[in-house]
């Protein structure tokens, strides 16, 4: 009989009860009594030097409780970044400071110049509009080359330039790698831009900060992915506030994708305020704000080369990539072109000589940091972009080029610094044929032909480093936090189990898939189980939610935790049924001595925990409650193989999904059906990055595509139905559930495959297009036709 | 937003009165106006709400051959009204937007407001629709006047606009990815004697007629009739979706695609 509860289950998600009906609990839904409300005055200049503000009149208007500008955070902290990397000759990147309100100069448009905090939001902006500010503008960097080109004006006036670092990883002896393209029998190399993009959760940044005058603690509600983070960042780099005097709450997030992971300024800025105020002070951002002020994702400028021997082995990678950071350097914004990024350039394959060479430019546009993917997606895109014109160049058809330099044996070490445990591409690769129905590509082209439309195939693999990773190992590279993650399991007395998570859940349905397992390793009823996340007033110190690493990491310390529980509940049984421990078995929610009819229940056995009138006192504590911290011994390497079918209008450039396919290996899985609607929602949104999204700043700094009137999100009729098969599966070597992470595969894995299948669709007419960079708009894919 | 009087009169001489204090503005459907007031690019002293007067709503049939539509009659109504009678209008106004916009916004709105992207100017002008305002009556030759601009007078309201039915029409609207407004958009309104091409989406002049096609198919109504004609791309619209040269080859196929389809 197939199961119908706990590991393996479909089962949907019981938070969306909750989101649906609108019973959701935002941070906006959140009120405070006595609360004000704060507006930031923002600049509108890119690059500026503040010569003066006069905030009297903005003071004396009707409402206001306070007017803040730099000048009250100059004894305060700036925002930390929390990953130094080191450059190619050892030195520690250039840390500019990144104060909460701008101090004598702005560097984007959105950078917060002075906030008001009034009785209601429209006393703010009102007079905020009174603030006088006098700003002499500066020629704005935008430019990355630009930025880089000796007497360029600087973004930070005390640094030496505008290059934050310039990074190498993998092989370091250039003569070396020269050696390899000089022998190599092919070369082929691809200039290509990963396109700036603004994540664009539903739910914008909201914060409320809230003092407690009697206790002297603070409460920070915020739409966070790791409160603890947040507390910590604020507490000890920003604020100098002590850890036990401050709560952060982040209750129901409308969604992430990296974006709420930082530390941003409105947070520190309204816990500061709540005190100085003495009021609550609330702050949400219009969507303009969102535009301006979340961290954006991507921006990169990159020439990947590719060597190959005479029987079409890959020899050899060497890439270039300008990374843009944008005016500062958001929380972990140095670690992803350079750590999520540098070590995922061997990609699927046994290339023995790999150099990723990465400058991080500082420009006066908005911070860059991580977004879905984060590094992996830039990897991947240049890698599997150079593959298809190499396949392309040599007249090689690309799954087999590909097949033949997959790598076979695990574990491999690869030459940027990873140790992959499993893996099978050739797996994914044969269910990918066969889900896609690659033979029957012809028949679909010469049918899209037949009316008038020109059709590509685009294949592409993919792997990912998830489960972010062995904190010594991190360590080493720079990382200035720890990322193990945290579980307690909280067994109440009749039986039903609250289990604390450091994980957050903004979308990815932790409140479902984490009771599954619990359920199951004790033989309970799902319902029994419940987590609780986002409050660190009530969860252990844990790092939160990103790079797809919830149940790898902290579902893996749940687990622990649950071990933990299942053991002592196991010597209560034993007490009770007066047996041995080592006779004691747990099925289905009860406990039984083996080989006998004796027998004692889940529910009774809590019970005596907590009761513990027949208890075991000289050998065992009551109560019935663990806790773990599981810091992972590697990261996971989910991996796979995509195929897009587009159609392409060789009137207007319009490219449409067709077909897309997607085969993951994810290891274990746990709720099939999550799993499947996490790859959807990743592929829409590498549909977008590869389409739509173009995140473009003109060269006075300012936003072109600063609203969704011209930012492209993906709609539903801009993607097709999926086809996701995850049945190709080699677990995770190293964490207790086998599983690695699927939350970013879909955005990782799918704009190579779009990009490959228009370039597939236009040589099928001779167009000779090498290559289009993202968004492949109908205008572009019109452009690259006409020659 | 900042503080407005608002006003919903149940009259057009009403309206025409409440507009006549200093600063007050009409109010269709709200969905351009609304947005640029959240946004204080737009300080009105009043709102006066057309969307109660019954004389401004609805399609109606005037004789054979033209339909009225109300000056606050909204896009979803149009197209459930005028399908029958002008189905290429109904079409277009059927696909403005999403239908929360449809549902609110308005074809007086729309075509006071002549944003260089909009639909319903390329339907007006190629349709050599008549728009009646509270004080005249103007040929749709004469009534746009540039991107964002009009002859319409402060304080002046439309009424209704008089649309003559074409013998065949066809509104080709290729997309802006994310506006989803027209990146380029061409109305081919075929008539008794000749045919009228507007082009909206393209020039930096807003919408206008394209008279070389005019007259080419005038001549022969089918697309090939198209092949020789040519699009200067000189003063037509560069953004971040498309340039002057993409435009003018829109303008082309979509002409032609709108020939097909009305044929
Ligand atoms: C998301 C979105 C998508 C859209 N997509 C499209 C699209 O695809 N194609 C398209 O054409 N449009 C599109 N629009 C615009 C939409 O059609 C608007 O409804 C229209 O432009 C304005 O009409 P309204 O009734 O809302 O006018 P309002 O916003 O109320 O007013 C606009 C202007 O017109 C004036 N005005 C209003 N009514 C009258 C009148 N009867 N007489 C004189 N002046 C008047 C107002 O004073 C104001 O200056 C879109 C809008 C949105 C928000």
């Amino acid at each position: 009989m197939p199961k119908d509860s706990g590991i393996g289950v479909s089962q949907k998600r019981r938070e969306d009860v909750r989101f649906l009906t609108g019973a959701g609990n935002y941070t906006d839904d959140i009120n405070v009594r006595g609360q004000t409300h704060v507006h930031f005055l923002r600049s509108e200049v890119a690059h500026g030097r503040i010569d003066g503000i006069d905030t009297s009149a903005a003071a004396a208007m009707a409402g206001v409780v306070r007017v803040f500008t730099g000048a009250d955070f100059e004894g305060v902290g700036g925002l930390p970044c929390g990953w130094q990397v080191t450059d190619r000759d050892n030195n520690p990147m250039q840390e500019p400071p990144h104060p909460i309100l701008a101090q004598a100069k702005v560097r984007h448009v959105g950078d917060p110049i002075a906030a008001v905090v009034a009785e209601t939001y429209e006393q703010a902006r009102d007079a905020a509009e009174a603030i006088k500010v006098d700003i002499t503008e500066l020629p704005a960097i935008v430019n990355m080359q630009s930025a880089l080109a000796e007497g360029s004006d600087k973004v930070h006036d005390d640094l030496t330039s505008n290059l934050c670092f310039d990074w190498c990883l993998g092989e370091t002896d250039d003569a070396k790698v020269q050696a390899a393209f000089d022998e190599a029998a092919h070369v082929t190399t691809l200039e290509l831009v990963n396109q700036r993009l603004v994540a664009n959760p539903m739910e914008p940044r909201v914060a409320v900060g809230d003092y407690n005058r009697a206790s002297d603690e603070h409460t920070l509600y915020t739409t966070s992915q790791n409160p603890h983070v947040i507390r910590l960042l604020m507490c000890a780099f920003v604020l100098g506030l002590p850890e036990h005097k401050v709560r952060v709450v982040a209750p129901d997030v409308g969604g992430g994708f990296g974006t709420k992971i930082f530390h941003y300024a409105e947070e520190a800025f309204c816990t500061f305020a709540a005190k100085e105020c003495n009021r609550p002070v609330k702050w949400t951002a219009s969507r303009t704000e969102s535009f301006l002020s979340d961290a954006q994702g991507r921006d990169h400028v990159t020439k990947i080369e590719l060597a190959l021997d005479s029987s079409n082995n890959f020899t050899a990678i060497r890439t270039n990539t300008l990374a843009n950071l944008g005016a500062y350097l958001s929380t972990f914004s140095s670690s992803v072109p350079t750590w999520l990024h540098g070590t995922l350039m061997a990609g699927n394959y046994k290339t023995p000589v790999i150099q990723v060479n990465v400058k991080a430019v500082f420009t006066n546009t908005v911070p860059v940091d991580a977004y879905r993917g984060a590094g992996r997606p830039e990897a991947t895109f240049q890698l599997e972009r150079a593959i298809d014109t190499a396949a392309r160049e040599l007249g090689l058809d690309p799954i087999t080029l590909r097949r033949q330099n997959f790598i076979t044996e695990f574990p491999y070490a690869t030459p940027v610094a990873l140790e992959y445990d499993t893996g099978n591409y050739h797996g994914t690769m044969d269910r990918l044929e066969a889900v896609a129905d690659i033979g029957g590509f012809a028949a679909r082209r010469a049918a899209s032909e037949a009316s008038g439309k020109l059709r590509g195939l685009g294949i592409n693999c993919y792997i990912e480093a998830c489960g972010i990773a062995p904190s010594n190992i991190v360590g080493m590279l720079g990382a200035r936090a720890g990322l193990y993650d945290a579980a307690t399991v909280r067994v109440n007395a009749t039986g039903s189990i609250s289990v604390l998570v450091g994980a957050h859940s903004h979308g990815q349905g932790h409140e479902t898939v984490f009771p599954q397992v619990v359920a199951d390793m004790i033989g309970i009823d799902e319902s029994q189980v419940e987590i609780v996340h986002g409050d660190s007033a009530k969860i252990p110190f844990g790092m939160g939610t990103y790079g797809s690493r919830s149940l790898a990491v902290c579902g893996s310390a749940m687990v622990r935790a649950t071990e933990k529980i299942i053991n002592k509940a196991k010597k209560i049984a034993a007490h009770l049924l007066e047996a041995s421990e080592a006779d004691i078995e747990l099925k289905d929610g009860v406990f039984s001595v083996a080989g006998t009819d004796k027998s004692v229940a889940w529910g009774d056995v809590t019970l005596t925990a907590y009761v513990p009138h027949n208890f075991p006192l000289e050998d065992l504590e009551p109560g019935l409650e663990e806790t773990s911290f599981y810091d992972p011994a590697n990261f996971t390497f989910p991996a796979g193989a995509y195929a897009c079918e587009v159609e392409v209008d060789p009137e207007t450039g319009q490219v449409s999904i067709e077909r897309f396919c997607a085969a993951d290996d994810f290891g274990n899985i746990v709720n099939p059906m999550i799993v499947d609607g996490q790859v959807h929602g990743g592929i829409g949104q590498g549909i977008g990055q590869a389409l739509l999204e173009n995140c473009a700043y003109d060269q006075d700094g300012q936003l072109v595509s600063g609203s969704f009137m011209d930012y492209a999100m993906p709609r539903a009729d801009d993607v097709p139905f999926y086809a996701v098969d995850h049945s190709s599966q080699t677990p995770c070597t190293h964490n207790p559930l086998g599983v690695k992470g699927c939350g970013e595969a879909g955005a990782i894995g799918s704009p190579p495959a779009v990009v490959n299948a228009v370039i597939d669709g236009l040589h099928s007419a001779n167009h000779g297009v090498k290559h289009i960079d993202m968004p492949v708009t109908p205008a572009r894919v019109w452009e690259a036709m006409q020659g | 937003m900042y503080d407005f009087e608002f006003e919903r009169p149940e009259s057009v001489t009403d309206a025409v009165t409440s507009l006549q204090s200093e600063g007050a503005m009409p109010l269709g459907g709200g969905q351009t106006l609304i947005p640029t007031l959240k946004q204080r690019l737009n300080s009105p002293s009043k709102l006066v709400s057309l969307t109660a007067i019954s004389d401004l709503q609805g399609v109606r049939l005037d004789g054979l051959n033209t339909i009225r539509v109300g000056g606050a009659t909204t896009h979803e109504t149009v197209a459930k009204q005028a399908v029958q009678h002008y189905p290429a209008l109904a079409d277009l106004a059927g696909h403005i937007g999403d239908p929360a916009v449809r549902s609110r916004g308005t074809i007086g709105g729309s075509l006071a407001n002549n944003d260089p992207s909009a639909c319903y100017p390329a339907a007006v002008l190629a349709s050599d629709a008549t728009i009646v305002t509270s004080q005249r009556e103007i040929a749709a030759d004469e009534f746009f006047d540039g991107m964002f601009a009009t002859v319409l007078e402060e304080g002046e309201i439309i009424t209704t606009v008089k649309f003559p039915i074409p013998v065949a029409a066809n509104y080709q609207k290729f997309l802006q990815p994310a506006s989803r407004f027209a990146l380029t958009g061409v109305f081919v309104a075929k008539f008794n004697s000749s045919v009228r091409v507007a082009v909206t989406g393209a020039s930096e002049d807003g919408v206008y007629r394209w008279s070389e096609a005019e007259s080419l198919l005038s001549a022969d109504f089918s697309p090939v009739a198209l092949d020789g004609a040519h699009v200067s791309p000189d003063s037509m619209i560069s953004d971040l979706h498309g340039s002057p040269e993409y435009r003018a080859s829109l303008v082309k196929t979509l002409t032609k695609r709108a020939v097909v389809a009305a044929s």
